[in-house]
């Protein structure tokens, strides 16, 4: 499988970068060395090469014929798999891994500077930021003050398992912190590719439509957790926030919310109160 | 547009089964495909069309077998086919959980 999607484009079109960082050719090369390791992993079919072997007497049986040959391998077992080994890695350092989706500016860039100002002396924090291009938000987080790595996915049109392995490579994760993960801005492709993160946060905000989540049924099932973002432009927008959450409802009945305004910093105590909760899970 | 990344692990995985097998050739690839998965049918057709080219199923055929969604009642335990996500109980009215529609499988390939 390719790191991206969509596009064909080679798997060094994708860019990992940290705002002031030197230039991304450095960085892939950095990336290679540090994982030598890596590769005794990859190789570790000794389970597939007994098959092989098994299978080697129908071929001698069947030799020249057409034949049918039973596969039944999920197609996304590779990034299955590597999500597995970020998800090792997290339980390894009592690190909490949240995975942020959203369509674009739903506020999700804004809720994690809120977060990070309001949090840094309490839990300590770090960010991969996900974008088709642009090392904007990474540079809005840095300033913020929270460590951060830009993944680019150049046309690609989600994160999956092995970008975040990457970026895990280069990013300094404090032992027992949260790490938050900035998905690209879609509320389809995300849903299907498992990080290894512990939960999915579905942003939503009052300016989108209230039936998002009977149009993006995929995602609301994923998640979580849903907040509702920018509640304080309720007054002047058709939002109707119950007619969200009973649809959202419907398609994931444990789904929890929280509302919220991350400029305004109404509601923020219940993201934050969530946030802890999960956090005092994942370390245990 | 996710469904390259999906043709792309399902050639891989065709391929290397074939390999093998010391298959010459693959000429049908049959996958399954839950209705619920979030995949686009056309769209992974048309992927596949294309990226199947310079591989062992360079003629092959994508076979896809949709798999129905199945919603179970939490309420009164009753299962039924569903063919979207926020589905009623046709017997009490509850939310249903989905319990079948989300898979991505390659189920076989036939070779020569």
């Amino acid at each position: 499988m390719c790191d991206t999607c969509g596009c064909n484009q080679p798997p060094d079109a994708v860019t990992y970068r940290k705002p002031g960082g030197h230039d991304h050719p450095h960085r892939h090369g950095d990336l290679e060395h540090a994982h030598p390791h890596e590769h005794p992993h990859d190789h570790g079919h000794p389970h597939d090469h007994d098959h092989q072997h098994d299978h080697d007497h129908p071929h001698d049986h069947d030799h020249g014929g057409a034949r049918r040959l039973a596969v039944e391998q999920d197609i996304l077992r590779r990034n299955d798999l590597t999500a597995e080994r970020n998800r090792g890695w997290f339980e390894g350092r009592g690190v909490l891994a949240l995975n942020l989706v959203s369509s674009p500016g739903s506020g999700k860039t804004s809720l994690l500077e809120r977060t990070i100002r309001d949090l840094r002396d309490e839990i300590p924090l770090a960010v991969i930021e996900g974008d088709q291009q642009t090392l904007n938000d990474a540079e809005r987080i840095a300033a913020a003050g929270a460590p951060v790595l830009q993944i680019n996915t150049g046309f690609g049109c989600h994160l999956d398992a092995d970008m975040v392995r990457r970026a895990l490579a280069e990013l300094e994760v404090p032992a027992g912190g949260v790490l938050l993960i900035e998905n690209v801005g879609n509320l389809v492709c995300p849903a299907l590719f498992d990080l290894g993160e512990h939960a999915k946060v579905v942003i939503i905000s009052v300016t989108e439509g209230d039936d998002k989540p009977q149009k993006y049924p995929a995602m609301f099932a994923a998640a979580s957790l849903c907040v509702i973002n920018k509640t304080d432009l309720l007054p002047h927008v058709d939002f109707d926030v119950e007619a969200c959450k009973d649809a959202a409802r419907r398609v994931n009945p444990a789904l929890a919310f929280v509302e919220l305004s991350a400029t305004r910093g109404e509601g923020l105590d219940g993201w934050y109160r969530w946030l802890r909760g999960r956090r005092a899970a994942a370390a245990r | 547009m996710h469904e390259m990344t999906l043709v792309a692990g399902i050639l891989e995985i065709a391929g290397e089964r074939a390999r093998e097998a010391g298959a010459a050739r693959i000429n049908t690839v049959t996958v399954e495909i839950g209705r619920l998965a979030g995949v686009e049918l056309s769209a992974l057709a048309f992927c596949f069309e294309t990226a199947r080219l310079g591989t062992l199923a360079a003629g092959a055929e994508l076979a896809v077998r949709e798999l129905p969604g199945r919603g179970r009642c939490p309420a009164c335990g009753a299962e039924t086919e569903i063919d979207f996500y926020a589905a009623l109980c046709p017997a009490c009215g509850g939310c249903l959980e989905v319990v079948g529609g989300r898979e991505l499988r390659v189920a076989s390939i036939d070779v020569d």
